[in-house]
């Protein structure tokens, strides 16, 4: 039953332009937004081979990094950087922990490569005594407001582990914990060899 | 082999659905009836149909083939057969099966009605329906089997897949991993599939909104349809809503029964709406006014059921309770994006159609107090929708990750529930039509009176805070006026009930005040159970009589009543909930609002089913009088996860309840417990219980009201 | 000049006491915060890991640790707002229930109520249309009554002209049997 055999003159104005203008940039705007956001949880972690924004790690008094109290990723350009997120109530950190100040030590001399351990929401006495468990010498600092993180891995968990080559671009990525020393190293070594 | 027949079936129903998709879109181009007849009864079909797939799988779960990688993943050996039928819903993958079954059930069900007098929109409810149903087949299908299993490949892999991929063999556990444990509750077992049926039974409306919209009607004829089914959809989805709460309250451990969580906030978007959409939808009827607003309510209905399905599926919000993320966010998105764009242009384009020629005359009238009404429940939905998608905005535009948490839902939605709560008491007392304020204040003095007592009482009392005289007083308001409609009502009666019935009731009415009043006198303390007895006396009495005369406008009374009752439980706890934590040493007492609570000891065993239990026993006192022991717990089960089971005292007037902390080291000599005092909480429970006999009173079918209910007031 | 002499070595004495007493009193420590105390902070603050979940009833052996961090803060003497301003610098502003007033964040703030106002602004105006179209009757004087059409039978409305007093009429004599 339509309603062609209306013979009403009242004015039934259709929807104004203006307003169909509204309501579909409206409706598109929130598709793209639903769009990205699932693009970016489909895609939370920073893509290899792509450069490393520029962050700054304060670090923990003790642990300066050539007399500096912050590190700054653009500082280390020409050397391998290795950036290692743990916790000091995350487990699986533990038995990585020592693995990785051993490869440190492989290569400190050289100083080729930097370690840089970044404190994922921790507190500061639990880390300290986490620290000295191990006794970790490389340079370790607070991720403060979560930002390092964030840059890394939207969805960050604990351990993970980012290798940056020496133009800041990332080349390896670890989620969990290494396995070994040499597992470590392998990551390493094809950079400082020139890829 | 049943698997891959149990996914044949699957597949079936789905290329069943998309054919009654096909046929009725062709039969209702062509104008050929024998095309739509088909679709129809393709539909019909698709419910036995994948009821056969349904029962397969359930047949597995029961029998533990953990083979199945949905078996493994929510039965196990030692769970008992009823908890494994449940699992039918435990997780990702037989959810979405729920989904699509409840959906077939709902559409064959609609083929069942008689449709001489509709055909015309019998193709686009059929399409509507079947697309839904056959999106959800094609998720289970194609993305979240339940069918798949395990299989080992080549390079020591294990993998879920539904067909063997090259060189692997099939593997076949001996256990599974059980159903998560927070699951193995009452309240959870029936919540997933009464929030479903609210959600699917939507779609309902909505199929027959886009019937009328396609074939051009501008009449509410598709509202009369669907109007049973829209009622049933809210109430379902009400309940589910409600017993979420409940199993929050019995189980989460936290002392409470909604913490504003993106996922709770998914399931209440479509409430709000449908609520709305519920009122709205009666003006259509009556005046023949706001016939696009209806159309955009139900289509925003669908919408936002199916958003609130995506949202707690495709990993965009983090929640305490989003099932983890997996490749149908990308489908559910681009669904969501065509049904919407597909309802919106359809609006648009008989928009003018929809016209009405009665206009609103005042601001005064009922008519005007729906459309507040609808302008209040718009608003909490864009608060919530609002701070459910905030941080999503902030996190793409700033980078940063911000919480948008309860303090930020309860103060904005709190005046707009207020203002809510005092229309259920004016908008009964209006008129249709001409109104002005002085008909209205006519109208609405005499229950106004007992109202202004309430605030002055409670004060007496030694009530301070605001919100809690406000929001007191409007429930007391609404209360009078219900009271005071359902006297008026009765007085007016002239169904059969003769003066001397009148009498009666007076007398029984009279006798019930006088029988509680003495009640209290006595024993001043316990004066809540008095007072309710004399409230629900009063309702027996009223409705017994009345509710046969107009169900739908005394049902929705009623309804209303149940949701003033929630409002006390609601109330009591936002305002006044207290906590505490201690750790205390074997007897060693706590206190709490005029409690006192003594740590008597501490029991650690293994149960039956192999979860390790460590349960206290806690001696309860008020005022030096002993009250009784509570037993608060918790249940380590064997994969790890720990559930914690309170301890709680109820009564009409508070709940005492008793957390045993199991994140702090607990021992025999130290145990740290946790004790919230929850005000009139159980109010909101006996209020959802109210609120079901109101639904019953509405809906139940009364002989010859059928054609008075278009002329009636209602 | 004995007196004297007495009068300074007291006076001394007495002042080093009092400064010694004072400054005890200063840095003595304030009793160990009680859980109490400690779940009012957590309360207002989310787990920085865990999703959704409010500090003070969060399970995990973080949560513990950050929630003996408050006590230790507390015991210090920081206020709430300074602990809570520590949470946001070392974790991030999810750890608040609420997104902080600045920046983008204001939108949170702004727009439900501006939306709010909207809405009813744009109820008013459409009623003042409507109260407006009232007061031309002719106008709508002979709308079919498509509002009505499905109170009667279907058939009607092809080629009938109803008029509003026709459809007036009606409507009495429908209220009459009510």
């Amino acid at each position: 039953m339509t309603q062609e055999t209306n013979t009403a003159p009242a004015p039934k104005r259709g929807v104004p332009v203006w307003a169909q203008i509204l309501v579909w940039i409206g409706l598109l705007g929130l598709l793209g937004l639903l769009a990205a956001g699932l693009f970016k949880a489909k895609n939370p972690i920073l893509a290899v081979r792509s450069s490393v924004p520029n962050f700054t790690l304060p670090l923990f008094s003790g642990y300066e990094y050539n007399s500096t109290s912050e590190v700054k990723l653009t500082d280390l350009k020409g050397k391998v950087v290795v950036v290692n997120f743990w916790a000091s109530w995350c487990q699986p950190c533990r038995t990585e922990a020592a693995d990785l100040e051993s490869a440190w030590l492989s290569y400190a001399d050289k100083g080729q490569v930097v370690f840089l351990g970044v404190d994922y929401v921790d507190t500061e006495p639990e880390a300290r005594s986490y620290m000295s468990d191990f006794n970790i010498s490389y340079p370790n600092g607070p991720d403060m407001g979560t930002r390092i993180s964030q840059i890394f891995n939207r969805n960050l968990g604990v351990p993970e582990t980012y290798v940056v080559d020496q133009l800041g671009v990332l080349r390896f990525i670890q989620i969990g914990p290494f396995q070994s020393v040499a597992e470590i190293q392998s990551t390493i070594d094809p950079l400082l060899s020139g890829r | 082999m049943l698997a891959q027949f149990g996914l044949g079936v699957f597949v079936l129903t789905f290329l069943l659905a998309l054919f009654s998709v096909g046929a009725a879109v062709a039969g209702y181009f062509s104008k050929s009836d024998r095309w739509v007849e088909t679709a129809r009864l393709g539909m019909l079909l698709s419910f036995p149909l994948l009821s056969v797939g349904v029962a397969i799988l359930t047949y597995l779960l029961v029998t533990g083939h953990y083979e199945l990688q949905y078996v493994y993943s929510v039965t196990s050996n030692d769970m008992p057969v009823y908890l494994k039928i449940t699992a039918l819903w435990g997780g990702q993958a037989g959810s979405l099966v729920l989904w699509s079954w409840l959906m077939a059930a709902f559409a064959s069900a609609v083929t069942l009605r008689k449709w001489e007098r509709d055909r015309e929109m019998l193709p686009w409810v059929i399409a509507v329906t079947s697309v839904t149903l056959a999106f959800f087949l094609a998720l289970s299908i194609f993305y979240e089997n339940p069918f798949a299993r395990w299989w080992q490949t080549t390079g020591g892999d294990i993998i879920a897949r539904m067909f063997a991929p090259a060189g692997a063999f099939p593997i076949t556990p001996s256990d599974g991993q059980g159903l998560n444990p927070l699951l193995r509750h009452p309240g959870m077992i029936i919540h997933p599939p009464m929030l479903y049926l609210g959600f699917v039974a939507f779609v309902i409306p909505f199929a027959f909104a886009i019937g009328a919209l396609v074939t051009g009607r501008s009449d509410d004829r598709w509202i009369r349809l669907t109007r049973r089914w829209t009622l049933v959809a809210w109430v379902f989805l009400s309940l589910g809503l409600v017993l979420g709460m409940r199993w929050a309250y019995d189980v989460l451990g936290w002392g409470g029964y909604w913490a504003w969580d993106p996922v709770e906030i998914a399931a209440l978007m479509p409430w709000l709406t449908g609520t709305a959409f519920l009122h709205s939808v009666m003006i259509q009827e009556k005046r023949g006014m706001f016939k696009q607003w209806n159309m955009l309510l139900i289509i925003l209905t669908y919408a936002l059921v199916i958003f609130g399905t995506f949202l707690t599926r495709s990993g965009v919000l983090s929640s305490v309770h989003a099932f983890s993320e997996s490749a149908i966010g990308p489908m559910f998105f681009v669904f969501i994006g065509i049904t919407f764009v597909t309802s919106v242009a359809l609006l648009i384009y008989r928009w003018k159609d929809l016209r009405a020629e009665v206009e609103m005359h005042s601001l005064f009238s009922r008519e005007a107090l729906f459309l507040l009404n609808n302008l209040l429940f718009m608003g909490v939905l864009i608060v919530c929708f609002w701070g459910v998608i905030f941080p999503l905005i902030s996190e793409l535009v700033t980078g940063q990750k911000v919480t948008v948490g309860p303090p930020f839902y309860v103060r904005a939605n709190g005046p707009l529930f207020g203002a809510l709560l005092a229309l259920m008491g004016i908008a009964p007392l209006s008129a249709w039509g001409r109104s002005t304020y002085k008909t209205l204040g006519h109208a609405l003095w005499k229950p106004l009176i007992p109202t202004v007592i309430v605030p002055i009482v409670l004060a007496i009392l030694g009530v301070r805070n605001w919100v809690a005289l406000v929001g007191f007083t409007l429930v007391a308001f609404v209360i009078f006026v219900t009271l005071y409609e359902f006297w008026r009502a009765f007085r007016k009666s002239n169904l059969a009930v003769t003066k001397r019935a009148q009498w009666i009731v007076l007398t029984l009415f009279i006798l019930a005040t006088i029988g509680s009043a003495t009640w209290v006198i006595l024993d001043p303390a316990n004066w809540v159970t008095p007072f309710v007895c004399m409230i629900l006396t009063y309702f027996m009495i009223a409705i017994w009589i009345l509710a046969r005369r107009n169900p739908r406008r005394y049902g929705g009374y009623l309804i209303h009543l149940s949701m003033v009752v929630m409002a006390i439980g609601i109330l009591g706890m936002q305002v006044y909930q207290t906590t505490t934590q201690e750790t205390l040493a074997v007897g060693q007492n706590m206190e709490l609002a005029g409690y006192t609570l003594r740590y008597d000891s501490l029991a650690q065993f293994t149960y039956t089913d192999g979860r390790y239990v460590t349960r206290a026993v806690m001696s309860v006192f008020r005022g030096g009088q002993y009250l009784g022991d509570l037993y608060p717990r918790f249940d380590n089960y064997p994969d790890g996860q720990p559930v914690t089971i309170a301890g709680v005292r109820s009564t009409l007037s508070d709940d005492l309840y008793v957390v045993l902390v199991n994140w702090e080291n607990v021992s025999e000599a130290q145990a740290p417990f946790k004790v919230y005092h929850n005000p009139l909480v159980n109010w909101l429970w006996i209020g959802s219980l109210m609120f079901i006999f109101g639904f019953l009173v509405a809906a139940w079918p009364v002989r010859e009201k059928e054609n008075r209910e278009g002329t009636n007031e209602n | 000049m004995k007196t004297k002499i007495v009068v300074f070595l007291t006076g001394t004495i007495l002042v080093i006491t009092a400064a010694l007493l004072l400054t005890r009193n200063v840095s003595a420590q304030q009793p160990t915060p009680s859980d109490d105390q400690v779940n009012a902070i957590a309360s207002q603050l989310f787990c920085p890991v865990c999703e959704n979940t409010p500090l003070d009833v969060c399970p995990t052996t973080a949560c513990h640790q950050w929630r003996e961090l408050i006590r230790q803060m507390l015991a210090e003497g920081k206020s709430p707002e300074a602990i809570k301003q520590y949470f946001v610098d070392y974790y991030g502003a999810r750890v608040l229930s609420e997104p902080p007033a600045s920046g983008i964040n204001w939108l949170v703030y702004v727009v439900p109520p501006v939306a709010f106002i909207a809405g009813a602004a744009l109820l008013f105006l459409a009623f003042r249309t409507w109260k407006r179209m009232e007061k031309e009757p002719a106008s709508e004087g002979t709308a079919i009554s498509s509002a009505k059409g499905d109170s009667t039978a279907q058939t009607t409305g092809a080629g009938i002209p109803l008029d509003d007093q026709y459809i007036a009429r009606i409507e009495e004599e429908l209220k009459k049997r009510k």
